[in-house]
């Protein structure tokens, strides 16, 4: 024991450098770091070496290359002598557009299956059970290839095409809607509508400082609505109705004007809302019930009726429970709607496939997707995490 | 006198009891409260009923009464191959199915050596049983098992050598393939989730970094670009001349895929493991890995047992993307079937199997999760 306890340092200090466990946890860690070089090295030196003998070079000149590929559905103009970059930004604006519509669609029903899927009423819920079991079982690519197909197949052609009071077109070339067209006098609407916000904001500032003062209520959600949707409609009246509706109309072989919902879109956002709304539709379900029986009961002694009682004491409670996993319900819209691909709608995905074959520059178009795609991840996640805090519980 | 009348004795034996008005019992009562108790509810009802009759009825209709299931005798007598025309308008075609079942099943595997997948793959289901079902003095040896002999003798078994006819992996296809990918997921995946789990979990900051930026990149991205860039960028990653078989590739992308996700359910047990168990583990003077092995390990895995067949199944689902980058698994084996010439038409009723077969998995396998739950329910969690 002596020899143990006097070390070569002469203090306490007594064991082999090796069972120290500060510097084990160096020598790991130089150890991971050395393993890592050796493989980022391999990796690198492989791939330089892989592309001088194929001969390709590296670096983002490529972007500026005519694509000679078209895309069938953009928001920003493209054609076919349109650069790579252009195109990668138009599958970048598509995907982003989907996610978009994808995210409202599927939190809307999500959140209404979910809360019929608590209904008292033994059909309701029932039914609600089935979609999401139905739903969540089956892979998506499969749902979404059913419904193009089913789109596609099933829709009439133009000529055929399903009429709903001479205003919207369903055939299988898509859905075709009247398209808003502003005349002169629409910015006045527009500025109608930011003032009727403003009102709408300045009357819930003041009823809240009214019902802690005195505790009286003032019916808000009436006076917002009043505010943001008839004193436009009404300046607009006044003004005789600057907008005009561009009818979509059959000539030739399709349908001319109006807005458009390509089969493809159309099938991914029905598709991937469907799908993502059953695991929305389990959130809620499960944010709603943990949420303890005493709460509403407490609530009901209080005197609340049973619509403020969700409003005021439920949601916001079960907020904070479905919100983180509703996020990760958001990015996995985001990751899904690569299965455009699938679809042949140009999304990112497609767009950088399409690249890569043309270009053959896999390091750089690689990294573009998976960049975009990290990108997203954070925003929605930093997003979602701010809201999170807001309706956090404020504790001691 | 009256007061006679009042008090006659009992009868002997008792009367039997009225049964409750139908107010408030039966199903009169029960359709009362249930289904239309409030005008909305009343609306609600009426809706769903609706719904159920213009949904249920037709598609039994399509996919049962309406359906065409057996092949016309020229067909069966072997005069032509059966062919979309066989079957009704109208409904579903099975015929597809019938007809092709074996290529679904195994893609393109030789027909006498198909018994060696279904071998391979009971043997992966007893294994699977005696880790998550079978009794616990076996689970040592289910784990050597499943993790060690199962992966080597099932190899053997489906690519042959040794004794048994090669069949390269290009023949292999449907199910078996999507099998195949969702069971070297798991095998592989597992152990790696929990490597990168208590990497995460390290005290140790660059071990710590490390894993974090793997788990968190790989989560970040969809699972199509993994596998993209497996395809793609694995070949340019290895030495010149080194060539990767596009299987290969793809296992490599899903796995490292699934363990990203493995972690974080893993990680979810690890936290839920109260202080005192790594404290003790210490007094003990048990050293990090014999505590993680001993201790801390074995309780965590089973808290996160549901979580892993979660994941499973949703690992299970995605193997359908391996069809993107041109593998033939079960969904590509059954598009595959529509470029024949006499099948030309048959999409919906080939998705339509392709979803059920999906659906029965995964619904067998979330309701056995559920049971699992149940049962090792052993008061780790708070209600």
């Amino acid at each position: 024991m002596a020899e143990i306890s006097a070390g070569p340092s002469g203090h306490g200090a007594s064991v082999v450098w090796w069972r120290d466990e500060r510097k084990r946890a160096l020598l790991w860690q130089i150890l991971v770091v050395a393993a890592i070089a050796a493989a980022l090295w391999f990796i690198a030196s492989n791939t330089i070496e892989n592309l001088r003998t194929l001969g390709v070079p590296l670096g983002l000149d490529f972007l500026e290359f005519p694509a000679g590929f078209a895309i069938s559905f953009s928001l920003i103009p493209t054609d076919l002598e349109s650069s790579i970059g252009r195109l990668i930004l138009a599958g970048i604006l598509n995907t982003l557009l989907a996610t978009a519509i994808c995210i409202v669609l599927s939190t809307i029903l999500g959140f209404l299956i979910g809360v019929l899927r608590l209904s008292h009423n033994y059909l309701v819920s029932r039914l609600a059970t089935a979609y999401v079991e139905a739903i969540r079982n089956v892979p998506l690519l499969v749902q979404l290839l059913f419904w193009y197909v089913a789109i596609v197949k099933l829709f009439p052609n133009v000529r055929q095409s399903i009429n709903l009071g001479d205003v919207v077109f369903l055939s299988n070339r898509g859905i075709y809607a009247p398209r808003p067209v502003p005349q002169d006098d629409f910015s006045m609407v527009l500025v109608a509508v930011a003032a009727g916000i403003a009102i709408a904001l300045g009357v819930r500032y003041w009823a809240k400082r009214r019902q802690e003062a005195t505790g009286k209520q003032f019916p808000i959600g009436v006076a917002a609505v009043c505010a943001i949707l008839l004193f436009p409609g009404l300046v607009s009246f006044i003004l005789g109705n600057p907008v005009e509706w561009e009818l979509p109309a059959l000539k030739g072989f399709n349908f001319q004007g109006g807005i458009v919902l390509q089969p493809e879109l159309a099938t991914l956002i029905i598709g991937l809302s469907i799908y993502t709304a059953a695991f929305i539709a389990e959130i809620v379900r499960g944010g709603i019930l943990a949420i303890s029986h005493g709460q509403t009961e407490a609530a009901y002694a209080l005197g609340l009726r049973p619509s403020r009682t969700l409003r005021l004491v439920v949601v916001p409670q079960s907020l904070r429970i479905i919100v983180p996993p509703l996020t990760s319900q958001y990015l996995n819209i985001a990751k899904n709607t690569t299965l455009a691909g699938a679809i042949a709608y140009p999304d990112i995905f497609s767009i950088i496939g399409t690249s890569l074959n043309q270009t053959g520059r896999a390091v750089e178009n690689i990294a573009i997707m998976m960049g975009f795609f990290l990108l997203v991840s954070l925003v929605i996640s930093w997003f979602m995490n701010w809201y999170n805090r807001r309706i956090a519980l404020v504790e001691r | 006198m009256t007061d006679e009348t009042v008090s006659t004795p009992p009868s002997e034996e008792r009367k039997p009891d009225l049964p409750p008005p139908t107010s408030v019992s039966g199903p009169i009562a029960w359709m009362r409260d249930n289904l239309f108790s409030s005008p909305l509810n009343i609306a609600l009802t009426a809706l769903s009923a609706y719904l159920i009759y213009k949904v249920v009825p037709p598609l039994l209709q399509w996919a049962v009464f309406d359906a065409t299931w057996t092949f016309p005798p020229e067909v069966v007598v072997g005069d032509r191959p059966p062919s979309f025309s066989d079957c009704a308008p109208g409904g579903a075609c099975w015929l597809f199915v019938r007809a092709r079942l074996g290529q679904f099943m195994f893609g393109f595997y030789p027909d006498p050596e198909r018994w060696r997948v279904v071998l391979s793959f009971v043997l992966g289901a007893i294994g699977i049983y005696g880790l998550l079902g079978g009794p616990a003095r076996l689970k040592r040896h289910s784990a050597i098992f499943f993790f060690v002999a199962f992966p080597i003798l099932s190899f053997w078994l489906l690519r042959g050598g040794l004794g048994l006819t090669p069949v390269p992996t290009e023949q292999w296809g449907g199910f078996m393939l999507t099998l195949v990918i969702a069971l070297v997921g798991i095998v592989l995946s597992l152990p790696l989730g929990i490597l990168l789990a208590l990497g995460r979990r390290s005290n140790l900051p660059i071990v710590h970094m490390l894993c974090v930026i793997i788990i968190e990149v790989v989560r970040g991205v969809p699972l199509i670009t993994v596998m993209f860039m497996a395809n793609i960028m694995l070949p340019l990653f290895l030495p010149p001349g080194m060539d990767v078989n596009v299987l290969l590739r793809v296992l490599v992308g899903t796995t490292l895929f699934v363990s990203a996700y493995m972690a974080e359910v893993v990680r979810g047990g690890l936290q839920a493991i109260p202080k005192g168990q790594f404290e003790g583990a210490m007094a003990m003077g048990l050293g990090y890995w014999s505590m993680m092995r001993l201790i801390i390990l074995p309780q965590a895995l089973r808290i996160s047992i549901p979580g892993i067949v979660n994941t499973f199944i949703g690992f299970f689902k995605d193997t359908t993307l391996v069809s993107m980058v041109g593998l033939y698994d079960f969904l590509n084996m059954v598009k595959a079937g529509y470029k024949d010439a006499n099948w030309v038409g048959v999409e919906i009723s080939g998705y339509a199997f392709c979803a059920i077969v999906y659906w029965i998995c995964c619904f067998s396998m979330s309701r056995y999760s559920m049971y699992l739950e149940r049962k090792l329910h052993t008061g780790h969690k708070k209600r």
